[in-house]
């Protein structure tokens, strides 16, 4: 008795840890998976154009010349601006959680930058074309042209169509989305810091700002970087949001800001569905492959930096 | 509760009148009058949690980082009242030096852990800078041990050495008060020995306040002593007095470890 | 000189004070610009969205363009969505326990486990419209057709990623005393994991899954091109399946006034749904710290 409940012990053991193995192979076997399946289906184009589609400045279903110049272009551009304000912005909100707000605000001010999070993109985007798009146009670019349209660079950055579409708008939408991730990683980094560490500096009388600014951003340096990429990662894949504002339009003519442009996930959600089979299709493909590959690069560069940060504790600062 | 007079040899530095300190709804101090002298080592002994390191973090109004906690009654400086002065409290916190139960080095360099503090309110050429480094690492016995690392960070320091680091730190700033909340407590005998060695040289230049429960040690570097019990202060005297023939019954319990 | 001294203390602090006023002001500033949008965003949702809403919405299919406002609803749109999340969650969901369980509780330090974390790190990152190409490679290819099994089949694979991590994270956090406790009771390995840890891990894995259903019911890139939409009501997986995310995009990009309107409904009905999710994973994690 004892022994048969013993021996189908040890065969449902051996089946359950069977069961999860399993599991775990088919993750790896995904990303195998979307790998070879990105490779294949780009492969025509990739036989075809190489390296240079990267470089490539033309998008011509009709004669079928293909290039992902623009979209490349589109998808760092609109990323980068929404780093450049959620970084600080982020920043802000995490110093006002952790060392300003008064205690009973903390947490329905946390719950709520962390609820921006939760919203769906294809809301922002909605929200962005109907919404923000004229506001921003009516407020913002209308009157920033007419006043610093003149002055040379800063003028090119901001010609184009004021009609709130476009990278500009692409951007600051993505900012928005971003800062809850980025926001929420640097408040908890920041609020593991030891108390006794921030006291040391405050004993030493320092103010709110110097003992955030030399103290505890130093001491969170690495999870405050994690939270950047994380943000970067988001911005780099985010589709609905950036479909509905940047204006899906393949120009690079100018470094027009307010200009429409087009990004690898607009494109891709914009022609995908309608692109014939062969060169068109491989070619979008081969920009989705891209795309993987710069968020792959993202994370790779995230998780270095945390291993140098690691190795280098206790070395030359 | 009253309290048995010091005998004054030196010039009171800090005057403790009717201090009261309460967490929230929990009061941890209650009525505290206390007279320290300037130019001595003053020790805070007792159980934990009689309130010994809360009294000390009245000096520099550390509580004031924590909404919840607060404090009446004074504590006079030189007499000035630090609990109601209109000086801002980081100006108060630069004259008084603080070193916590575990060594705090900041992320930064061995050097710039130094200087960081320094820089806060003074304005000096890159050599007067380097001169106050060297001056308050050789004060904390530290100099020739890092004389040739302060690029380093000062986390690459033995546990022994960063508690010293976080002295010089301390001194740098060159305060008038210089409180020790149970510095020895995370280190070693050698380096306790260190550190008790240099309580007994900064006394020189300092009042120190040093909060310990090791009784050991409050007779080895104090000149007075203070023995609180679940927020009063039961005692206050010369640390000889104290540890040969104190006054009431509740300090040679505890002295003499029938208690606590 | 020594009151020289002074003053030029008290000058350098004047400054650094001021500086400190002025980053604490930015940094109300930075969380009242956050509040900002949050606000904004969810008054245009909701006061559009209400308006816009009606029966008809849950009762009628996607109208034909240029009707009458009013006429027509979402009904096939919100059906399509639930069964491509119900089906995403019930395949999802346990294989990202399992691997979960995996990854906490057979060789965590290991080399294939650290593998498998790298990956699932990645499968966590990638842009989900990579998600949409694999599986219309994957399984729109094959089958030539677009199906809600493909729109399924995406969705769920957004899910196993999320649902692995917390669960990993959530056993992590079972104290090994507890562990220990049950083997020295001679129990075997299955049935620690299954009636003790897992069990103690509980509340922490069901706010998991939970944000998982929260993510892939907004989630619109993965079925532009698996589930595409339907005009029409159905029950059925295969072919193409209406969906109300795909649904709203087209609307809304219509110049189509009645569809304009009825895009507005369906990004009310997600956002309250989302959000609803999202207050309910929230309320058992705190249920779990009790």
């Amino acid at each position: 008795m004892r022994l048969s409940l013993n021996l189908s012990n040890a065969f449902a053991d051996r089946l359950f840890g069977f069961a999860v193995r399993g599991a775990a192979l088919l993750t790896l076997a995904l990303l195998s998976g979307i790998i070879a399946s990105l490779v294949m289906g780009a492969w025509p184009a990739i036989r075809e154009y190489g390296v240079g589609f990267l470089t490539h400045n033309a998008w011509d279903p009709v004669r079928e010349d293909f290039g992902g110049l623009v979209m490349i272009y589109g998808t760092l551009a609109t990323s980068s601006i929404a780093l450049l304000i959620a970084v600080p912005v982020s920043f802000g909100i995490a110093l006002f959680l952790t060392e300003l707000s008064p205690t009973w605000l903390k947490r329905p001010l946390g719950t709520a930058i962390e609820l921006l999070a939760a919203v769906p993109s294809i809301v922002y985007g909605m929200w962005g074309l109907m919404v923000f798009g004229p506001v921003l146009a009516r407020y913002v670019q209308q009157p920033a042209q007419s006043l610093l349209g003149d002055v040379p660079f800063l003028g090119a950055l901001l010609s184009g169509p004021p009609v709130g579409i476009g990278i500009l708008s692409a951007g600051i939408i993505l900012s928005i989305m971003v800062i809850p991730f980025i926001a929420s990683v640097m408040r908890d980094v920041f609020e593991v810091t030891p108390p006794l560490l921030k006291e040391s500096a405050y004993g030493l009388g320092a103010t709110t700002w110097e003992v955030v600014w030399h103290v505890v951003l130093p001491y969170t340096k690495t999870g405050v970087l994690g939270g950047i990429m994380l943000g970067l990662g988001r911005a780099l894949g985010e589709t609905m949001a950036v479909t509905f504002v940047v204006g899906n339009m393949n120009q690079l003519g100018s470094v027009s800001l307010f200009e429409p442009a087009n990004t690898i996930t607009s494109a891709l959600a914009n022609e995908f569905a309608e692109a014939a089979p062969g060169l068109h299709q491989a070619s979008l493909i081969y920009l989705g492959l891209v795309l993987f590959l710069i968020t792959f690069t993202v994370l790779i560069c995230s998780r270095l930096l945390l291993m140098r940060l690691k190795r280098n504790e206790g070395k030359r600062v | 509760m009253n309290m048995a007079e010091p005998s004054p040899v030196a010039p009171t530095k800090i005057v403790v009148r009717d201090l009261n300190f309460y967490y929230g709804k929990f009061q941890a101090l209650k009525s505290i009058n206390l007279d320290i002298p300037e130019h001595c080592v003053t020790a805070f002994i007792g159980p934990s949690g009689c309130g010994k390191s809360t009294l000390l973090r009245t000096f520099n109004r550390m509580f004031e980082l924590y909404p919840e906690q607060r404090a009446e009654g004074s504590i006079l400086l030189d007499g000035e009242n630090l609990l109601t002065s209109k000086q801002d409290v980081a100006l108060i916190r630069a004259r008084i030096g603080m070193v916590f139960q575990k060594p705090t080095p900041f992320p930064m360099s061995i050097f710039d852990n130094i200087a960081f503090g320094v820089k806060l309110f003074e304005n000096l050429s890159r050599i007067e800078l380097e001169e106050r480094v060297e001056w308050a690492l050789r004060k904390a016995a530290l100099w020739d041990e890092v004389k040739d690392k302060l690029p380093l960070n000062g986390t690459s320091l033995s546990g022994g050495q960063q508690q010293r680091l976080c002295i010089a730190r301390g001194i740098a700033i060159k305060p008038e008060l210089l409180l020790l909340d149970e510095p020895c407590s995370a280190l070693d005998p050698i380096s306790t020995a260190h550190i008790e060695e240099l309580i007994a040289e900064l006394k020189k230049n300092y009042t120190v306040i040093i909060v310990t429960h090791n009784m050991q040690q409050a007779a080895r570097v104090s000149d007075h002593t203070a023995y609180m019990y679940l927020g009063e202060l039961v005692e206050f005297c010369e640390t000889e007095q104290m540890f040969l023939k104190p006054a009431r019954r509740e300090t040679e319990d505890y002295i003499t470890g029938r208690f606590g | 000189m020594r009151m020289n001294h002074e003053t030029a203390r008290t000058t350098r602090f004047a400054r650094r004070k001021q500086f400190n006023r002025l980053a604490i002001a930015l940094s109300v500033c930075a969380m009242l610009f956050g509040m900002f949008w949050l606000a904004w965003i969810l008054w245009e949702t909701f006061s559009i969205g209400v308006s816009s809403l009606s029966m008809a919405m849950l009762t009628q299919s996607t109208p034909p363009p240029n009707e009458a406002i009013g006429t027509g609803g979402l009904a096939n749109a919100i059906m399509g969505s639930l069964l491509m999340v119900a089906l995403a969650t019930f395949v999802g969901a346990p294989i990202g326990i399992l691997t979960g369980v995996y990854l906490a509780e057979y060789d965590p330090r290991g080399k294939f486990p650290g593998t498998v974390r790298f990956i699932n790190d990645l499968l966590l990152s990638a842009p989900s419209i990579i998600v949409g190409l694999f599986v219309y490679a994957a399984i729109v290819v094959r089958f030539r057709e677009f199906s809600g099994w493909a729109g399924a089949a995406a969705l769920a694979l957004i899910v196993i990623p999320i649902v692995i991590r917390t669960t990993e994270n959530m056993l992590m956090l079972v104290p090994a005393g507890l562990r220990e406790a049950a083997y020295a009771l001679g129990a075997p390995k299955w049935k620690v994991i299954t009636r003790i840890t897992l069990a103690s891990a509980r509340a922490g894995v069901l706010t998991g899954i939970l944000l998982a259903v929260a993510r892939i019911s907004g989630e619109t890139a993965p079925l532009l091109f698996t589930a595409l939409n339907n005009q029409f009501w159905k029950a059925s997986l295969s072919g193409p399946l209406a969906n109300l995310p795909v649904t709203i995009l087209q609307f809304a990009m219509s110049p189509y006034e009645n569809w304009q309107q009825l895009a507005w409904g369906g990004v009310f009905l997600i956002t309250l749904a989302v959000l609803g999710l999202n207050a309910l994973a929230r309320m058992l994690s705190r249920e779990k710290l009790k």
